[in-house]
């Protein structure tokens, strides 16, 4: 009898392997070698028909850190995450909050808010390319009629990223919003009503009873926003092309840059390794708020 | 009665000009936020090549896009767009159910240890590899094919998670009565699972296309001809600025290949925010 229990067992087993399988052997060859492969090349040099590429240990690195442009993508990608994952987040929150609440034309206001989300970047990217163009875009021809001088926002460098940020914002904060969205409609109504009762002010009700309650959600969206502070590069490639001099660069495009412009995979694949401990270290932090939260129900 | 009414309407006045903001912040932020396709409509109806300034009374035509429809191949690469957004969500379907249904319900030494590793790739964005799986895909003999731009995505982490926690809260006694009734587990799976999930299942499909609809960067270095190459990439080349095409013409072109992607949004999309409302992704 035992026997057969035994058996029945690892017959299960082995079926969840099975089944699991085909998923991971594809998650094996896309996602683990290749990470094991770039860490392989990164410490290897550039090999060329004439001298074949050899071990050069963390050269590729050290190379990375001597270079000025690795300082100014990185601390670009910085600020890029800065200001658009906290921005965003507000955003999302408004919005979330006002296409709940019972205004006229909800649902016109929705897919406002929405629309951006389904377009793809490079689409959005040319939307914007109207706003930015000096002297006959949107904005210089607002400006203009208050006696200012045309501006070349993407030209400058100290326009460039500024231009690029507001581009995402707009592009991703109404996707967040329907995760808020989502949350609110668990929070039962109830809620508001006692602390109406209470003489709890909107403001207190917003900052001391919603808030707290949407904290899952919110960590949710960070993680999400973050990731897209990597990810999100499309509009380079139509706006600034990562210029001028640098000035609107982010990883993921210098990445795209030195592998396929340059030909130049070694220090490419030094570079995906830093951006890949990064984003290590962001899903440890996450798995470590997950577990906290499961603690605290 | 007189009392109670006059002891209520103070408080009543307060939170109707709370409304008033409210709809009026609402309605500003989402002018601003359609503003741009708004503006790009109206450019891409203006005559090209001449200067756009705010002249809202000078004729409108469509002379621009008559001239972008002709200019790019852009049946074409709708088709491979469409071709490509259904080889990805079919593989995706596959192989996060059967996976999903592995960790759900499945007893397997190192489950739990492979699903951290699972779970791990959502860090591991299949994006900054880029240079590696150009490098394996081209090995495959899969450069420039929907198959080499799709099989990456394939194994979907997120797909096997949302899978997995939808099988999970199926209750067990529901699996139980199908198996009395001689169900394999196949059958199970088929019968009582996948119907049980069906929100999810739709919820997943919905940001699986829009993700990869729009989706740039990798087929952009996996694709070479216009055999392959999906709208984004055929419109990123049309739009590039140093074509020396004009705004108006750019408008068009951007607005020719949206155009398919608001109309469904427009139709279903009740259906669309509905589905991420009701698949939690919390």
């Amino acid at each position: 009898m035992n026997e057969m229990a035994q058996l029945q067992k690892r017959r299960l087993a082995l079926y969840g392997w099975m089944l699991a399988a085909p998923a991971l052997a594809l998650m094996s060859l896309f996602a683990f070698y290749p990470a094991i492969a770039t860490l392989w090349h990164s410490l290897f040099t550039r090999g060329t028909t004439r001298r074949p590429s050899v071990f050069a240990g963390l050269d590729n690195y050290s190379d990375l850190f001597a270079d000025p442009t690795f300082w100014t993508v990185a601390s670009n990608n910085l600020i890029y995450a800065g200001i658009t994952i906290p921005v965003s987040i507000f955003f999302a929150l408004a919005m979330a909050l006002w296409a709940n609440a019972h205004i006229p034309a909800r649902s016109f206001v929705r897919s406002a808010y929405f629309t951006p989300t389904i377009l793809p970047m490079i689409a959005a990217a040319n939307l914007w390319l109207f706003f930015y163009t000096p002297d006959l875009g949107v904005i210089d021809q607002i400006t203009g009629f208050f006696g200012a001088e045309p501006t070349n926002w993407l030209g400058q460098p100290e326009t460039a990223l500024a231009s690029i940020i507001i581009v995402t914002i707009w592009k991703e904060s109404g996707f967040f919003m329907i995760f808020y969205l989502a949350a609110l409609q668990t929070i039962p109504p109830d809620l508001r009503e006692a602390a109406r009762i209470e003489g709890a002010g909107r403001w207190t009700y917003t900052r001391r009873i919603l808030l707290p309650l949407l904290m899952p959600t919110t960590i949710f969206v960070f993680v999400n926003a973050m990731i897209n502070s990597v990810k999100l590069i499309d509009h380079l490639f139509i706006l600034t092309k990562g210029g001028p001099n640098n000035a609107s660069k982010l990883i993921l495009y210098w990445i795209w840059e030195m592998a396929f412009a340059y030909f130049d995979s070694p220090h490419a694949a030094a570079m995906t390794i830093l951006v890949l401990l990064t984003l290590g270290i962001v899903a440890v932090i996450q798995f470590r708020l997950v577990e906290k939260r499961t603690h605290y129900r | 009665m007189n009392t109670i009414v006059t002891s209520i309407s103070p408080k009543r006045r307060l939170p109707d000009l709370d409304k008033v903001f409210d709809a009026v912040g609402a309605w500003v932020l989402a002018i601003v936020w359609i503003s741009p396709l708004l503006f790009a409509t109206w450019a891409a109806l203006q005559p090209s090549g001449t200067a756009l300034g705010m002249d809202f009374s000078s004729p409108l035509t469509f002379e621009n896009f008559v001239y972008v429809w002709n200019a790019v191949p852009w049946v074409g690469y709708f088709t491979n767009t469409v071709v490509l957004v259904t080889l990805i969500l079919a593989g995706q379907l596959v192989l996060c159910t059967l996976a999903g249904f592995a960790f759900a319900r499945f007893e397997f030494k190192g489950r739990d240890t492979v699903f951290i590793l699972v779970l791990l790739q959502l860090f591991i964005l299949p994006e900054v590899l880029i240079v590696e799986n150009y490098a394996i895909v081209s090995k495959l003999g899969l450069f420039d094919t929907a198959l080499g731009i799709g099989l990456p995505y394939m194994a979907s982490a997120f797909g096997i998670f949302l899978l997995r926690q939808a099988f999970k809260s199926v209750p067990i006694e529901l699996e139980e009565a199908a198996r009395i009734e001689g169900c394999s587990w196949m059958g199970v799976l088929w019968k009582v699972y996948v119907p049980a999930a069906k929100p999810v299942y739709l919820a997943y499909a919905l940001v699986s296309i829009a993700t990869h609809w729009n989706n740039f960067l990798w087929p952009l270095i996996v694709t070479n001809s216009p055999d392959t190459r999906p709208l984004t990439v055929g419109l990123s080349l049309f739009g590039a600025p140093e074509t020396g095409v004009d705004i108006s013409v750019i408008s068009a072109a951007t607005l020719t290949t949206i155009l398919p992607l608001l109309i469904a949004f427009m139709i279903f999309q009740r259906q669309f925010i509905q589905a991420f409302l009701r698949a939690g992704i919390r």
